[in-house]
């Protein structure tokens, strides 16, 4: 497929680019509101285009374990869901980090807890960034804030996935699957051949030739001493991914008295949010993570040292307000503001609460 | 006198299989594992496929098979081998991928797998030891304990009313359309062996012919968690558990 110009939901394009970036295997299990993901690739019929393969699995379950053979295996594979299915993968994902496999997940986050809604939310930052499963593990967690980011992060989080061995995460939201904006796609990259596989990722679990020994992909280790050992690699990897990986966004900071940090729909708002507190005479800027793990700690830092305040903007009870106040270190204040359970902010609704909590002592 | 002038190259009626590895094996004494992973990977070397077979190891007493089987495996969460083998599959058709999971992983935490993989006809082989018990966690009652049977959280012997039936998954996965064989099969004596490994070869070549799901069931003894010897276990086995997990073929192709 050529590049092309569309117009697409989030879900859609995330499905369109994985199939132009290559991606071997899809294992999904519907949920709202990304339930477009598998929908739009079974009509697509990938296995068609490309080879690429696609099954609707019984569970979560199965979905996130079926992502963890496939990708034993050297294959580019994913899977999508929305929060309280992305809980059930957590077992699953905490496998993967600990095989150390490359894989994508998408969430496409919608308001919890428990059931929840099929609103919009970005109240699972704290399972997306800190580990989520069992064990000291962490995704690289990337949060897109368009459609079009939607398309382009897949394949850069497959390549992340490689490089690092490891699972990544797209944190989105039920606002950027839903909505529908112009997207530019990616001509088709071709999907590796098996022999290309064998070649790039000798420890693939793909049949033992008589040239090397057995492969294994195996999360445990009952000797304990090796397990700390594995264990220090793992958070070598996350500390190089703070050095290399570290993406971010700033709009209008450069004068700014005032921040806003948010990241994806959040992000979206807080633009509007500045245009509208502009017009009352305040300046604010906006420093968007775009990975939330690794965390642009280095860059709200130093924004720290030119702001008056800062406000952390998340449709959550505040959350990443957390990361936000480590970097800051007590520097300036930082409040939060959020609407959760599914309710989307308004931009004038961020800007009485800049005023409110930040500007008005 | 050397090994060799005692065990003469031209007298050797048995080896073992290249497909073992040397590592000490973590079953106790008595245990049916050892002689079902033997000729499971016997067949794989028989059949000349080591080079595309990929085995899926489960939680429970068989969690190491990777230590054990010299092939490529996969460790799985409990009760997903189905799952993760279904993945591996999908991407390689060709392969040959098979399952090797207790009672407790198949039965219970990962029915849904088991069945869902098997209703797909997922042209994978499960083999499945069935033992009645949970023996790597210290003999707890499994799905398959058999009514009356003790266990230390059915002590006083399983009571179908309080705790549940035993089930007998073979029997409940032979009715699903993408099952292709499906059999049940012990290790207790040679000839149980022999019957077996003819079980597991049958079910590779039909995985080869991509007829279907391939399902051997294995009755085995648990003599550690039955708290019984290894010649009390085996004959226990027969007297109680066969007449329940009766052997014997229940669902062959056409």
């Amino acid at each position: 497929m050529a590049k092309e110009l569309k117009l697409m939901k989030g879900n859609e394009a995330i499905a369109e680019a994985a199939i132009r970036a290559g991606s071997d295997a899809y294992f999904g299990y519907p949920i709202t509101p990304q339930s477009e993901v598998i929908e739009y690739l079974m009509a697509e019929k990938p296995h068609e285009r490309t080879g690429m393969v696609v099954l609707q699995a019984e569970s979560e379950l199965a979905a996130i374990n079926m992502v963890y053979g496939a990708a034993g295996t050297g294959k580019k594979v994913w899977t999508s869901s929305s929060s309280p299915g992305i809980s059930l993968k957590q077992e699953g994902i905490s496998y993967i980090a600990g095989s150390e496999l490359p894989c994508v997940i998408v969430n496409v986050v919608r308001g919890g807890p428990g059931l929840g809604t099929i609103q919009p939310s970005q109240a699972d930052y704290f399972q997306a960034t800190k580990g989520g499963g069992h064990g000291d593990y962490h995704l690289l967690v990337l949060a897109p804030a368009s459609v079009q980011e939607m398309a382009d992060f897949i394949g850069d989080a497959f390549d992340l996935a490689f490089k690092y061995r490891g699972p990544v995460m797209i944190l989105s939201d039920g606002v950027i699957g839903q909505m529908m904006e112009k997207v530019y796609l990616k001509e088709q990259v071709p999907r590796l051949s098996d022999d290309e596989i064998a070649e790039k990722y000798p420890w693939a679990t793909i049949g033992k030739p008589a040239s090397r020994e057995r492969n294994i992909i195996t999360s445990l280790d009952l000797d304990s001493s090796k397990m700390e050992l594995h264990n220090i690699h793992l958070q070598s990897k996350y500390r190089q991914m703070e050095e290399e990986e570290v993406r971010f966004e700033k709009i209008n900071c450069d004068d700014a008295d005032y921040l806003f940090v948010a990241y994806g729909s959040s992000a979206r708002i807080c633009q509007k949010s500045i245009q509208l507190a502009a017009e009352k005479g305040i300046k604010v800027g906006l420093l968007r993570p775009i990975t939330l793990f690794p965390f642009p700690k280095k860059q709200i830092s130093e924004m720290a040292d030119k702001v008056k305040g800062i406000l952390s903007v998340e449709m959550s009870a505040g959350q990443m307000i957390e990361d936000v106040k480590l970097a800051v270190n007590g520097r300036v204040k930082v409040e939060h503001f959020g609407r959760y359970g599914g309710i989307i902010p308004t931009p004038a609704e961020v800007v009485d609460a800049l005023i409110e909590k930040i500007i008005g002592e | 006198m050397k090994f060799e002038d005692i065990i003469k190259k031209e007298n050797l009626i048995y080896k073992k299989t290249p497909l073992m590895t040397d590592n000490t094996l973590s079953y106790c004494p008595g245990c049916g594992h050892g002689t079902a992973h033997r000729i499971t990977m016997e067949i794989v070397e028989e059949m000349g496929i080591v080079q595309d077979t990929i085995g899926i190891a489960p939680v429970g007493c068989s969690v190491l098979a990777y230590e054990f089987m010299n092939v490529d495996m996969t460790q799985a969460a409990h009760g997903r081998a189905p799952a993760v083998a279904t993945g591996i599959k999908r991407c390689w058709p060709d392969k040959f991928v098979f399952t090797y999971q207790g009672d407790g992983d198949l039965a219970a935490i990962g029915t849904a797998e088991t069945i869902h993989a098997c209703n797909r006809g997922e042209n994978i082989t499960i083999i499945f030891i069935n033992n009645g018990i949970y023996g790597m966690t210290g003999g707890q009652m499994a799905p398959t304990t058999i009514e009356g049977m003790r266990s230390s959280t059915s002590p006083y012997g399983r009571d179908a009313a309080l705790m549940g039936h035993p089930l007998k998954m073979t029997e409940l996965v032979a009715q699903l359309p993408g099952t292709c064989f499906v059999t049940r099969q012990a290790v207790h004596t040679p000839s149980a062996v022999r019957k077996a490994k003819k079980a597991i070869r049958k079910a590779f070549e039909l995985q080869k012919e991509k007829k279907g799901t391939t399902f051997v069931e294995i009755v085995s003894n648990c003599n550690s968690g039955w708290k019984m010897t290894p010649v009390q276990a085996n004959k226990w086995m027969v007297d109680n558990m066969f007449p329940f997990f009766p052997l014997g073929d229940i669902k062959v192709p056409e």
